[in-house]
């Protein structure tokens, strides 16, 4: 059962991470939901691992296992499901007004100072309303 | 039951902007006017409580409050000592400038909803301030960064979501790391709650070391990301260079939020009773803290861009910082959070001159080329030349009184070459970096055209320009205070320090006195 947890928390960090460092949206956000997915199973793994032991008082169990790591993997896949949807959109909304879907930013967007869009203030003062 | 023996004023920083923001979002967000001045009302409220935690804290003992009124180490607790009630203190002064030029600039009404997350971040940031929790601490960690997406991304444009894009990824990278460290620490000691850490810390047996320490340097590196150390400080210049110019200004905070968990946690979970995980942090942060030093002030000399050298100044700042931090003495806590006071005020101060520089300078954008003169040449070079005065840590502003208390800090410690080599070079490169700036922009653009009234038109400069600038001398005016008042703020910085490390106060208010009887 540990080796399964574990090899299975492994797998999915090396696979989130490999994808993360494609630098590509799409793969940064499924890299990014398998990094919460591992820490997510990581996490229940704290409590140390049971099998069919009641979290909360009940009257004929033997043993319990941990209900605070349930708790806080329960607040962590919140906070994970949320910022998958914003970085979902956020990717979205970068690829439809750059064109481009890469996430680093490249040689051109550092140059500051390109006459008339310096940090982007030109489509702003229009579309921002 | 209400326990009437608690301070309920400690969750105020916490509770008062949370019911703000979803007000503003649901009863103002077609009445601009409105959401204003609530906006402001809350901040100056908060500035209004901050102070009188502050006054309390100063003559009185730890103060902690349980939610719920749930005893720790079960419960979560805010705890309120010197060190928490400053960084609410600063806060609310940085956000009441901030709000204050956002408003008059006119960026506030350039987007949707930049009031609710302004004050969604507020809450974010002070909670991260008062909790006692280690995964409370994540959960406030999220709320500002949520918020601060928000922020950064207001007003839209391509590269600014690009950049937006970028940052939110680095972030959720960094919260994964987190909640990993914060499960290691968890699976080795069954506690969260930093007291109870502390006391678990000291007690742990030889074999749980290794893993105590991996889940103390897990979140070194997850604070070394919100502080923008090297080497994974990449983030910051693209990040704060592409969101508004207010926006920046507010984020000269949330680099501090990083430094000050460091310096909590450090101290209180991994400081001198911790046994062999006693002061973990020092030996990777100096060299991390020396190399952002040099990085940043480096980038100053480098950069092509306005807003980019305020970056990089915020990143060798936040150098300084760290390097104070990282000697883990009681008076280097003290030049470390007395610099912290005067760079988050630097910081802002210069991001928002170069917003109104930027704004009237419309064909040239933020870049460090001569230009034809633009409005108020003078007095925008004057506010300049104090700011980066203040930023470079010269005399007369609180830079220099700052950058010699680190100095001095370091004097009788084995780091004192590296340190004294690198803060006084990078001192150098930073004047000239500025200088160079400074004579470029104002000087040498005053020699392109004439006359005043050929500038180019700028861009609509808000309805009250006049305001807008008097917030930057807000700003400025933080650095003057905190010169002229340097004698009692260090007092209390040293009584916060003093706080920090003698952590008994800390644990037996959370956990009860007998909590210390095993020792």
């Amino acid at each position: 059962m540990e080796i399964l947890v574990a090899s299975g928390v492994g797998a999915m960090t090396a696979a989130g991470v490999y994808l993360v460092l494609r630098a590509r949206s799409f793969p940064v956000i499924v890299g990014l939901a398998m990094l919460s997915y591992a820490v997510n199973v990581f996490l229940f793994a704290t409590g140390r691992i049971a099998i069919n032991l009641p979290p909360v008082i009940s009257k004929d169990a033997v043993a319990y296992s941990d209900p605070l790591p349930q708790a806080l993997v329960l607040t962590a896949i919140v906070i994970a499901f949320g910022m998958t949807a914003v970085v979902v959109v956020l990717a979205l909304r970068a690829y439809l007004e750059s064109g481009d879907d890469a996430v680093d930013i490249g040689a051109d967007d550092t140059e500051s100072g390109q006459p008339g869009e310096s940090d982007g203030l030109g489509e702003s003062a229009g579309t921002g309303r | 039951m209400i326990d009437l023996t608690l301070n309920h004023w400690i969750v105020a920083p916490i509770v008062l902007p949370s019911l703000l923001a979803p007000i503003i979002i649901i009863a103002m967000r077609h009445d601009m006017l409105l959401s204003r001045v609530f906006s402001v009302a809350g901040v100056a409220a908060l500035l209004a409580i901050a102070i009188a935690l502050v006054v309390q804290a100063a003559d009185g003992p730890v103060q902690h409050y349980e939610l719920g009124n749930w005893d720790g180490p079960f419960g979560i607790v805010m705890v309120l000592d010197r060190l928490s009630a400053l960084m609410l203190l600063l806060t609310a002064v940085l956000a009441l400038g901030v709000i204050g030029y956002a408003i008059a600039s006119g960026w506030d009404a350039r987007g949707r909803h930049f009031h609710a997350l302004f004050q969604f971040q507020l809450m974010g940031v002070n909670g991260a301030f008062l909790t006692g929790d280690v995964f409370n601490l994540f959960v406030f960690f999220e709320v500002l960064l949520i918020a601060s997406y928000g922020l950064m991304l207001h007003g839209g444009g391509a590269k600014r979501t690009r950049a937006g894009l970028q940052y939110v990824a680095i972030n959720l990278a960094g919260s994964t790391l987190f909640l990993i460290a914060i499960g290691v620490l968890y699976g080795v000691t069954g506690t969260l709650n930093m007291a109870d850490l502390a006391l678990k810390a000291a007690a742990m047996p030889a074999e749980n070391q290794a893993l105590l320490q991996t889940g103390g340097v897990l979140l070194l590196i997850v604070f070394a990301v919100k502080a923008a150390a090297a080497p994974i400080h990449f983030w910051l210049p693209g990040a704060y260079a592409n969101a508004p110019g207010p926006v920046a200004a507010l984020f000269a905070i949330m680099t501090k939020v990083g430094a000050y968990a460091i310096l909590r946690v450090y101290t209180l979970v991994f400081g001198a009773d911790a046994g062999e995980a006693a002061w973990l942090a020092a030996d990777w942060l100096l060299p991390a803290a020396l190399a952002t030093l040099a990085i940043g002030m480096v980038g100053v000399l480098g950069a092509k861009g306005l807003v980019r050298q305020v970056c990089f100044a915020v990143l060798g700042s936040m150098g300084t910082l760290l390097t104070a931090i990282a000697l883990f003495t009681p008076e280097a806590t003290v030049a470390a959070l007395y610099y912290l006071i005067h760079s988050t005020f630097a910081a802002a101060a210069l991001f928002l001159l170069a917003d109104l520089i930027v704004a009237r300078r419309p064909d040239v954008g933020d870049a460090i080329t001569p230009a034809p003169r633009f409005m108020q040449t003078g007095l925008l070079a004057a506010l300049f030349f104090a700011a980066a005065i203040g930023m470079a840590g010269m005399p007369p502003l609180s830079g220099f009184i700052g950058k010699l208390l680190v100095l001095e800090a370091a004097a009788s410690t084995p780091a004192m070459t590296a340190v004294w080599t690198v803060v006084l070079v990078t001192s150098l490169l930073c004047i000239v970096g500025f200088a160079r700036a400074g004579s470029t922009v104002f000087w040498k653009s005053a020699q392109v055209s004439g006359d005043e009234d050929d500038a180019p038109a700028p861009r609509p400069l808000g309805p009250a320009p006049g305001v807008a600038l008097s917030c930057v001398g807000f700003m400025l005016a933080g650095m003057v205070g905190l010169t002229l008042f340097a004698g009692p703020v260090t007092g209390y910085l040293a009584d916060a320090a003093a706080q920090l490390y003698d952590p008994s106060d800390y644990i037996t208010t959370v956990l009860g006195a007998d909590a210390l009887a095993g020792r």
